[in-house]
């Protein structure tokens, strides 16, 4: 493993530290420097300290461990790879994602899984363990977006407006999310077997990193939220 | 019919004396307005499908057709023109956004065409473009402020990444999906022979021309369609688009029934899933945003491309501009009330958005004031029809220019106004396989870079006879034009002079 030293490196520098290390490589006393791991499809890269906005932005395969907070923007057009961060994460993360996955174990802030996609067998998960902002998966048009709620003691896991202009993918809330308001072009409905099964293969990974049992996790009432095939924006032109 | 009845835009003329019934108008037809009546021995029409893209008469063999607007309109009215009331009675009949193509047809100003160019006479004579050399190159990209010198006095000449045009001009961005792969392709080899550069448009790159890539500018929507690192390394240049001339503020919607094969794998979202672009950025709210994004991709790409911002002109494109040359972005690219597009709602497209000529001249003047106008170039688009509007652009402050429309009527388009329909009988904004083959590449891209060369040409006798060798003494340079029938207010705003003075 290659220790960085970021202290004194501005994001540009310690970006070329990264991309000329070969194997994985640990970042020590990370003081927000932006775009960190930005398009890069190897390495294995554990960050110590605060990265700054825009971590994983366009990530192509590489691995990004937070042991910490993140801010904004984590994994902006992110195509493959998997960002884990044992914190909180700021706003619109896994913005247009396409791929890979990332794993918060703390709290995501607005806008978390906007616009994320699905092409083939890319299918991006955003996995949320304790609670997530408004405008949670706002024009999801693919991928999986899960927030599990842990540490929320009965609480709302999810804030105002979720699911605004959603027109594919999933989405699973760990609470029968009596208190949460959907739009008119979304359908919420209790979990059956199916998605559980589905969701269980999305969280295996999730639990194997953040040393969750699995069947705890299941263990509650899950809301799955997709959009409404009958009830889309449709036919809204005449022809001039 | 009755109270929804709309009488048919266009008559089909047909000469019986010439017509041959030989059926190619009924092939080449994607209306289906042609037909052949085995009861009457003859070719019949139902013109209410007819669009007036002029392709039946393009091909008739025999010069038999020509389409002509119909006579049969409502009692003339300055005020409530026929055209708007037939607006009020289709979103009567349907309760639908008007939904228009191609760039604005209102009779607005075109500040263009208010604009003289100088020329020299006795005192600096003019120069013969045919026996003496002209430069009609042009860098793109940020521009040092001052020279600088290592310690041991040699000369940095490590410039920020450019973008090299053999002209000013380039051709903007038009998605995969809005226009066909033949069309994508004709734009891709015309600008690889021409040494400029094509546009994706936010469709994403197609496979097949990655190899264009040298001459390509890839662009960053926000719905981030087909944008993946593979994609941003294999461009010239990454064009982040805010916004479009023909609908500032708004988004795209493409629906799922066009995201089909080829369209999809580009894009890279299933086959029927909606392509929904949203109207903002959801990651920008301020210029320190932007710079956000823009430094995102300078660091996915290694600082090795310039980046594009391109945004609609709107009131306030002097200001916007200054905070994108803050922004860390290279080149600007604004584009004017006036441009094109696939399909726009009408009235976003005919009333948002300013004339691309005041906001070029202003912008410029703002970027000088400041002390930042080398910190980007500029490139204006939003109709800019010939050769002379390119050095007019220039004279007003523009490093190059961009142009679709023209490009598209270079391979074939009519300007009938349909594209939104999915049927471009051009083979140009259509996905449908057996029209798409009408647009022939090795004849498009033969045809797209007559077209520019015969502007390169026109710029150089047009700067020959100003007495001026290389354009980019041109750039800027507003002794160079007069306007006519302009007020002050307008005159000021362009900074030049009217004729006589």
């Amino acid at each position: 493993m290659t220790c960085v030293r970021a202290e004194n490196l501005s994001y540009r520098e310690l970006n070329e530290v990264i991309r000329n290390t070969a194997g994985p490589c640990s970042i020590e006393g990370c003081r927000g420097q932006r775009f960190i791991a930005a398009g890069m499809s190897e390495g294995e890269i554990t960050i110590h300290g605060v990265p700054g906005n825009a971590l994983g932005a366009y990530l192509n395969g590489a691995g990004v461990t937070v042991l910490g907070n993140a801010q904004d923007a984590v994994g902006d057009t992110m195509n493959a790879g998997r960002i884990i961060v044992h914190g909180n994460i700021g706003d619109a993360a896994g913005y247009a994602m396409r791929g890979g996955c990332i794993y918060v174990r703390g709290n995501a802030g607005y806008r978390a899984g906007i616009h994320m996609k699905a092409y083939r067998e890319k299918i991006p998960k955003l996995i949320i363990g304790g609670s997530a902002g408004s405008f949670l998966g706002e024009y999801q048009a693919g991928g999986i977006i899960a927030v599990l709620g842990l540490g929320n003691a009965g609480g709302r896991i999810v804030g105002n407006f979720p699911c605004t202009g959603m027109h594919g993918g999933k989405l699973f809330l760990r609470s029968d999310a009596s208190d949460v308001e959907f739009p008119k072009t979304v359908v919420a409905r209790r979990a059956n077997e199916e998605d559980l099964a589905e969701l269980r293969q999305v969280l295996l990974d999730y639990c194997a990193v953040f040393g969750y049992d699995i069947e705890e996790l299941l263990n509650a009432p899950f809301t799955v939220v997709s959009p409404d095939e009958g009830n889309q924006y449709r036919q809204m032109y005449v022809a001039n | 019919m009755g109270v929804e009845f709309l009488y048919p835009e266009y008559e089909v003329i047909r000469s019986t004396d010439r017509c041959i019934a030989c059926r190619v108008c009924e092939r080449q037809c994607a209306n289906e307005v042609h037909s052949y009546s085995a009861e009457r021995g003859a070719m019949i029409s139902d013109e209410s499908k007819c669009v007036n893209c002029q392709r039946c008469v393009s091909l008739c063999p025999t010069r038999a057709l020509k389409i002509v607007r119909s006579d049969c309109v409502l009692k003339a009215n300055a005020n409530w023109s026929n055209d708007t009331i037939r607006e009020i009675y289709k979103q009567a009949n349907s309760g639908g956004v008007l939904l228009s193509s191609m760039g604005n047809p209102k009779s607005m100003p075109v500040y263009w065409d208010r604009i003289l160019i100088n020329a020299s006479q006795v005192t600096n004579p003019p120069i013969d473009p045919l026996r003496e050399p002209m430069e009609t190159r042009v860098f793109l990209g940020k521009k040092p402020d001052r020279m600088t010198r290592s310690p041991d006095g040699r000369l940095v000449c490590d410039l920020p990444p450019q973008l090299e045009l053999s002209m000013p001009v380039m051709f903007s961005a038009m998605s995969y999906g809005s226009i066909s792969y033949n069309a994508h392709a004709s734009l891709a080899r015309a600008a690889t022979e021409l040494g400029t550069y094509y546009n994706t448009g936010e469709g994403g790159l197609h496979e097949d021309f990655y190899k264009y890539g040298a001459h390509t500018v890839v662009q960053v929507a926000s719905g981030r369609f087909g944008v993946h690192e593979d994609y941003l390394e294999a461009g010239a240049a990454i064009e982040i688009k805010m916004g479009q001339g023909a609908k500032p503020g708004i988004g795209g919607h493409l629906p799922g029934t066009k995201i089909v094969g080829d369209v999809s794998r580009t894009r890279m979202i299933p086959e029927g899933s909606d392509a929904i672009s949203p109207a903002p950025h959801h990651d920008i709210y301020s210029i320190e945003d932007l710079r956000q994004l823009v430094y995102s991709l300078k660091e996915a790409t290694e600082y090795k491309k310039p980046i594009i911002v391109k945004v609609a002109a709107v009131h306030n494109i002097a200001a916007i501009a200054s905070g994108i040359a803050r922004s860390g972005a290279d080149i600007i690219a604004i584009d004017g009330f006036r441009g094109g597009t696939g399909a726009a709602p009408t009235r976003i497209r005919d009333n948002v958005g300013i004339p691309i000529e005041l906001a070029l001249a202003s912008v410029d003047r703002r970027l000088r004031d400041e002390g930042i106008r080398n910190n980007v170039s500029l490139v204006v688009g939003g109709s800019v029809r010939s050769s002379a509007d390119v050095v007019k652009a220039v004279a007003l402050g523009a490093d190059a220019c961009y142009v679709a429309t023209a490009a598209v009527l270079a391979l074939g388009c009519h300007l009938c106004r349909t594209c939104q329909t999915g049927k471009c009988n051009w083979g140009i904004a259509t996905q449908r396989p057996d029209l798409v083959k009408r647009l022939n590449p090795d004849i498009g891209s033969e045809r797209l870079v007559n077209l520019m060369t015969a502007w390169r040409r026109e710029i150089m006798e047009l700067m020959g006879g100003m007495g001026i060798n290389s354009i980019e003494a041109l750039r800027g340079n507003r002794l160079m034009l007069r306007g006519v029938g302009l007020n002050e207010k307008e005159l000021e705003i362009l900074g030049i002079s009217h004729a006589g003075e």
